[in-house]
């Protein structure tokens, strides 16, 4: 495992955070992926790598055959040989003119640069491919236990360090729920693991929370923000669509621990699968997310093509972690990706019948989702419509017993005339009678069965009731919302290079196929979407297994192993545990892509169960963690806050996916951004405190409760933290939180004692009692809170009187608002803010 | 600032454990980051950590260190305002080759002399229009670049471009990229704020947007007209609470926060959270005071005049003073979201009118920033999206001209008395020394110490810049 060890001293100056975590060991040889690659492509690939277009002198350093090719003036790398490599003796010119990098480029190599590429090429100049790009091979672990403690442990003690100690009991169960459920323990709960002296009671809490509800929840926010979800389709005009039932197939999806391939396949491709069920093409929506333009003067086919860019991008960015979209334009500058292999990927999205015209939010290829009681309605009106046409039947056959007479009679009636001279009623019938039956028209059979059936008045009803049932059963089937989801054309369209991404500057046809430094599609794979998604999740594609476990890594620790979550590219930065990704990574793909499993594999690790203190000295060391010689702490995301909040309070209300809901906002934001276009008007009871994930997302102007999220305008995979005093701003001014302090007030008012309160308070939002110190600071500012309060009562009225679970007037007493600054005080402790 | 002072002591005093916090407190009184930077040693990323908006190194010495951009959305005239062309009138109604360009609504008509006369001001003897004549008597503060152009002569377009750098909406913009660059001054406002009396200007928010960099570097945006500063940042008050009682409040906060830090030792997140909420709290008191120009003297309010615009004007220099690092003024009037642009049918109703509602008011500005010895550090940049064609539209107006109009600057670093660049004889298109709006915005960034080539933001896969991959520094005009 020699690779980890970060012999050499660039890295201490290259890295922005200098991680003082490095000692030499000079006996190693140079690892050509970790220190070789990375300066090479920072340095030198702009001007001398993949983009052929851009490509200097004619050289190129990313190809192995190419750097060390004879020219007339030598090999840029002469293996062995550093003196004689060209590169080497242009790195140390003191000519300008000379130099490389060119001095106005501002790529300047460090002398440790300089001297470990000549080291490397003194050690022969052994040529390699980019980690990332390697093959997935499982690292061995010889020693027992977790293998994560094992590979996390190896590290540290090279470095010096060892595990923090574990994180308390009750801190450790704040964490796990909040992590993988987001929202905090309830009290009893937590007092069941608190008791739980057997062996296996940490597993069996872990095994609780993955098998909740709420789990799913928490997942699938992670997931709207990759896929860019949201509740309308942007741009001018903004108007709605309804996706949402994509969005609660997700949350079964990963309460029902599908399989991390099938939740790939289904999604990318779930509609080529042969005998597609609904399900499979519903997944399919996570394509159609992207934003829709419905701006007037648009040119439907630039529409298309930003579509075709946005659903290959995306795919790209969840699966590969890669960034293709430096590739509509020209080859990667860095990455092994051409331009030609941009747009043979696109060739994958390019086949569905779309049209790019029409800004409709449910714009066809769509899959209406029946109400839930659709099919026994239809049941119950088939039933009745059967034995409605069984009585009209029986009637008739009665009836018809009366037609003789009936026909006989108007025939002789029909001579007669009225008093007034008019004929009969009856004497256009009468004519049809004279008619012989097998010549009377059909309209003239009808007119007299109309006729007739005016003098049967049982019949008439009976006959009204069918045509009313049948009309009705015709107008089943409409109801319910209208998923956009993906389906290819019969006949394959064709896919160009566009020049600079342009719709209207197609170049050369491409081929559907994927980038070639990667792999080529097998033969028997079909050329379209399916095929590429069985490649996604097949053990020849190496990214796919790394990229997600290192997003679910993120999911726990804050950061991910590999940092840049959205880029696993040669730009990304080496990982500091590079054997415990390819573990994790290959313990998910051969486990069978069983994302709890993996979930619970690291929440049992002791690395995870650390606690998050840190001393000054190994903060200095290592300020980001990078080592994991600590556990995880950090803000906690915006939306997690909330339901926090309303949990902990008790308002949270749960609901079983469905339409979104418009939680409290403040006044005017929608209409302020869409001129007065859209009225956002406030969901009623229940509504107002659903869990985040189910709040309206307005693509143009997203809830502004949550402070961090991803603009949702394209695939977003990085958590963007942020503590901007805005924030601050909610979590102590807006009704949201302070209906929570309130209701967690009303909640705790059964304790008497004062200070029983403070402990009920903080052990419904933190897992734990408060300290005595905390509970003698947190009481004198209630009392002085109180009496203030009680200077003014109106003030208290009016501070309790916010939101829609108001007490009556006479209960807004200066005692319980008092109660309820204690209670804001304790939702806004930064503890309360943080996960750790 | 002695409310801020106090409450230091009354902090300091209220803690126990003083080590860190106490460090902490003193450099949140104003040196913020870069002096929190080195506590944590070089971890630079963690101080920025504290706060989105605590004050960043620039990349190399800035001659400006705020912004404040009076825009004039619409396309003001250049031969009407400043860039006299008595050629005009010499060839009234012809169609010289030069000025027969495709404009946006493809007028055919011949040229028309300005309908204003033009009078000499200051000691560099600058040309300029009776419709400004407060604004002349500071041409010696001011570089005219007189050879901007830009690439479309459409407004929604031209006027994202001037503001974001780039034609579509969903780029941060200008004064984004500065706070995101360079942080604010302020830990009691927001870093960058826009204001217009009546309309927005067309394109609406997206013009101070931050589009896709962290959200604490959109620009707050304020309707002087209705003024409602509670309005500038959402839930700033809480109900039913007293000012004393808020603060009463976070003292508690701080306090229980504190007893979580000795627990901990140490840990830059907590206190970046315990910063942002005392930013929080300052904003609470700050934001209505700076906007309540009712304690301006007699003497400065009467030096501004009582127009709109001038009530802006003068809240952006109580803004720029209180360390707010971009101040966007937009010209507007009621219901038109272009104003400048009434100039279409009618350049002497139009024109006149709108020059009469900002003149007094700039011309303060410049005078009141100059008087304060603000106006070396302050950049003021004056100016639409594009201008307008020399040759008649109908019978009194004008079409839009992208080829050629005047932006204008003042103080921060810029040359005094001073004209850049040159249209053609007749005002149309420039001719010597162009400027595009991409060469203007890397220009201001410069001034402020940024490399526009270095403030990149990386989304989405790719580096992004203001000035996207053009831009050249206009080195003439700075001092």
């Amino acid at each position: 495992m020699a690779v980890f060890s970060h012999r050499n001293p660039l890295l201490l100056l290259a890295g922005s955070t200098a991680l003082a975590l490095s000692r030499l060991t000079a006996a190693e040889p140079v690892n050509f992926s970790r220190e070789v690659l990375p300066v090479l492509s920072d340095r030198c690939f702009y001007c001398h790598g993949p983009d052929e277009k851009h490509r200097k002198a004619d050289l190129r350093l990313d190809d192995e055959s190419a750097a060390k090719a004879v020219g007339k003036n030598g090999a840029a790398i002469v293996p062995g040989s550093p003196e004689k490599s060209l590169i080497v003796q242009r790195m140390l010119s003191k000519d300008p003119d000379e130099l490389m990098p060119p001095p106005e480029a501002h790529k300047d190599l460090t002398p440790a640069q300089i001297a470990t590429l000549q080291r490397w090429i003194a050690e022969g100049a052994p040529w390699g491919k980019h980690w990332a790009f390697t093959p997935l091979v499982r690292p061995a672990v010889k020693e027992p236990g977790n293998p994560v403690d094992a590979l996390v442990g190896a590290t540290l003690k090279r470095d010096g360090l060892d595990f923090s100690p574990s994180a308390d009991p009750s801190t450790l169960l704040r964490r796990a729920s909040l992590t993988l459920t987001g929202l905090p323990p309830a009290t009893e709960e937590m007092a069941v693991w608190l008791a739980d002296t057997s062996p296996a009671a940490w597993e069996k809490q872990v095994d609780r929370l993955l098998a909740s509800r709420a789990y799913g929840e928490r997942m699938a926010w992670d997931w709207m923000e990759a896929s860019r979800y949201a509740d309308s389709n942007g741009y001018q005009g903004d108007s709605e669509r309804t996706m949402w039932p994509w969005r609660d197939w997700v949350v079964k999806a990963f309460n029902r621990n599908m399989p991390w391939n099938d939740f790939t396949i289904w999604q990318l491709a779930g509609d080529l699968l042969p005998n597609a069920t609904d399900e499979q093409k519903l997944a399919t929506a996570f394509l159609r997310n992207h934003p829709i333009n419905g701006e007037g003067g648009r040119i439907p086919e630039e529409n298309r093509v930003d579509y075709v860019f946005d659903m290959t991008e995306t795919t790209g960015t969840v699966w590969l972690g890669l960034t293709l979209n430096c590739c509509r334009c020209h080859d990667h500058k860095f990455d092994p990706l051409t331009n030609r292999d941009y747009y043979s990927l696109t060739a994958f999205f390019n086949q569905t019948p779309l049209t790019g015209q029409s800004r409709d939010g449910q714009l066809p290829p769509v899959l209406r989702i029946p109400p839930a009681d659709e099919a026994q309605r239809l049941a119950e009106l088939e039933k009745s419509l059967t034995e409605k046409r069984q009585s009209l039947e029986t009637e008739r056959k009665a009836a018809e017993a009366r037609r003789p007479a009936w026909e006989q009679k108007l025939l002789t009636d029909a001579g007669t005339t009225k008093p007034d001279g008019q004929p009969g009623p009856d004497a256009s019938s009468a004519e049809i009678l004279r008619i012989a039956p097998e010549q009377r028209t059909d309209k003239q059979r009808k007119t007299l069965t109309t006729a007739w059936e005016a003098t049967e008045p049982a019949l008439a009803t009976l006959s009204k009731e069918v045509g009313e049932l049948e009309k009705r059963q015709k107008g089943m089937g409409k109801d319910g919302p209208k998923v956009m989801i993906m389906q290819d054309r019969s006949d394959v369209r064709k896919t160009f290079m566009l020049y600079h991404g342009l719709y209207n500057k197609p170049g050369e046809e491409v081929p559907t196929a994927l980038p070639g430094f990667l792999a080529t599609l097998p033969a028997e794979a079909p050329r379209n979407r399916l095929g590429l998604a069985q490649w996604i999740v097949s053990k020849e594609n190496p990214l796919t297994a790394r990229v997600t476990v290192n997003r679910f890594w993120q999911m726990l620790f804050g950061t991910g192993l590999v940092k840049s979550s959205e880029d696993f590219g040669v730009q990304s930065e080496f990982p500091v545990h590079p054997a415990l990704l390819d573990w994790l990574a290959a313990e998910f793909r051969e486990s069978g892509w069983n994302v709890k499993q993996l979930l619970r594999t690291i929440l049992t690790s002791r690395t995870w169960k650390q606690s998050s203190r840190v001393t000054p000295a190994l903060l200095e060391r290592d300020p980001f963690n990078k080592l994991l010689a600590r556990g995880p702490r950090f803000r906690m995301p915006s939306s997690m806050i909330r339901d926090q909040a309303l949990a902990a309070s008790g308002l949270l209300k749960p609901m079983d996916g469905g339409g979104p809901v418009n939680p409290y906002q403040p006044d005017g934001i929608w209409e302020e951004t869409t001129f007065g276009n859209k009225k956002y008007s406030r969901s009623k009871g229940d509504d107002l405190h659903r869990r985040s994930l189910y709040t309206f997302w307005r693509r143009i102007v997203g809830p502004t409760m949550f402070f961090d999220t991803g603009s949702r305008l394209v695939c977003s995979v990085k958590p963007l933290r942020t503590n901007t005093p805005l924030h601050a701003l909610a979590t102590t001014n807006d009704i949201t939180f302070v209906e929570a302090a309130r209701a967690l007030a009303l909640a705790t008012a059964d304790k008497k004692e004062a200070g029983a309160r403070v402990n009920a308070m903080f052990e419904r939002v933190l897992g734990r009692s408060a300290t005595a110190e905390q509970v003698a600071v947190l009481l004198s500012g209630m009392e002085r809170h109180r009496q203030r309060f009680a200077a003014s009562p109106d003030r208290a009225v009016k501070f309790l009187g916010e939101g829609t679970v108001v007490p009556a007037e006479p209960e807004r007493t200066p005692e319980l608002a008092a109660w309820t600054m204690t209670a804001l005080t304790i939702l806004n402790m930064d503890e309360t803010l943080n996960l750790e | 600032m002695k409310f801020l002072q106090h409450e230091l002591a009354y902090r300091l005093a209220t803690q126990r454990q003083l080590s860190r916090r106490e460090a902490l407190f003193k450099m949140g009184a104003g040196i913020g980051a870069i002096g929190l930077a080195s506590m944590f040693g070089s971890n630079a990323v963690a101080a920025e950590q504290v706060s989105p908006l605590a004050p960043k190194l620039p990349h190399f010495a800035p001659k400006a260190k705020r912004l404040i951009q009076l825009f004039m959305p619409g396309g003001p005239s250049q031969v009407d305002t400043f860039d006299y062309k008595p050629m005009l009138a010499k060839h009234k109604g012809e169609r010289p080759g030069i000025v027969d360009r495709k404009t946006l609504r493809n007028t055919k008509m011949g040229l028309m002399p300005s309908p204003f006369g033009f009078k000499q001001y200051g000691q560099c003897g600058k040309w300029v229009s009776d419709i400004f004549p407060e604004v002349a008597k500071c041409v010696d503060d001011i570089t005219f670049v007189h050879s901007m152009h830009t690439d479309i002569p459409e407004h929604a377009g031209g006027i994202l471009m001037t503001n974001l750098g780039a034609l579509q909406p969903n780029r941060p913009s200008l004064g984004s990229w500065l706070t995101y660059g360079l942080g604010a001054e302020t830990k009691n406002l927001p870093g960058f704020i826009a204001m217009s009396p009546r309309a927005l200007p067309r394109g609406k928010f997206a013009n101070w947007g931050n589009a896709f960099l962290p959200g604490a570097y959109a620009g707050a945006y304020v309707n002087i007209h209705e003024m409602k500063p509670e309005a500038v940042i959402k839930d700033l008050k809480n109900a039913g609470l007293s000012s004393a009682q808020q603060r009463e409040q976070l003292d508690l906060l701080a306090k229980i926060n504190q007893m979580q830090l000795a627990r901990l030792e140490q840990d830059q997140n907590l206190e970046a959270g315990i910063q942002a909420m005392e930013m929080a709290f300052r904003m609470q008191a700050s934001v209505p005071e700076v906007f309540d120009v009712s304690k301006e003297s007699e003497e400065t309010r009467k030096l501004y005049g009582d127009s709109e615009f001038a009530k802006g004007c003068l809240i952006a220099r109580r803004l720029v003073e209180e360390g707010v690092r971009v101040v966007q003024l937009s010209h507007s009037i009621d219901g038109y979201d272009i104003a400048w642009d009434t100039g279409h049918g009618d350049i002497v109703g139009g024109h006149a009118t709108l020059a009469k509602a900002c003149d007094q008011g700039i011309a303060a500005l410049l005078m009141d920033l100059k008087g304060r010895g603000l106006l070396d550090e302050t950049l003021v940049v004056w100016g639409g999206e594009f201008g307008r064609a020399p040759t008649s539209e109908g019978d009194k107006g004008r079409d839009h001209d992208h080829y050629g109009y005047t932006v204008w600057m003042a103080g921060g670093g810029v040359k005094r008395g001073f004209s850049y660049g040159s249209t053609d004889e007749f005002g149309c298109s420039a001719v010597e020394n162009r400027v595009h709006v991409h060469d203007m915005n890397a220009t201001i960034l410069h001034l402020m110490g940024l490399n526009h080539e270095k403030l990149t933001y990386r989304y989405s896969g790719r580096d992004y810049r203001l000035t996207d991959v053009h831009g050249h520094v206009v080195h003439d005009i700075i001092a």
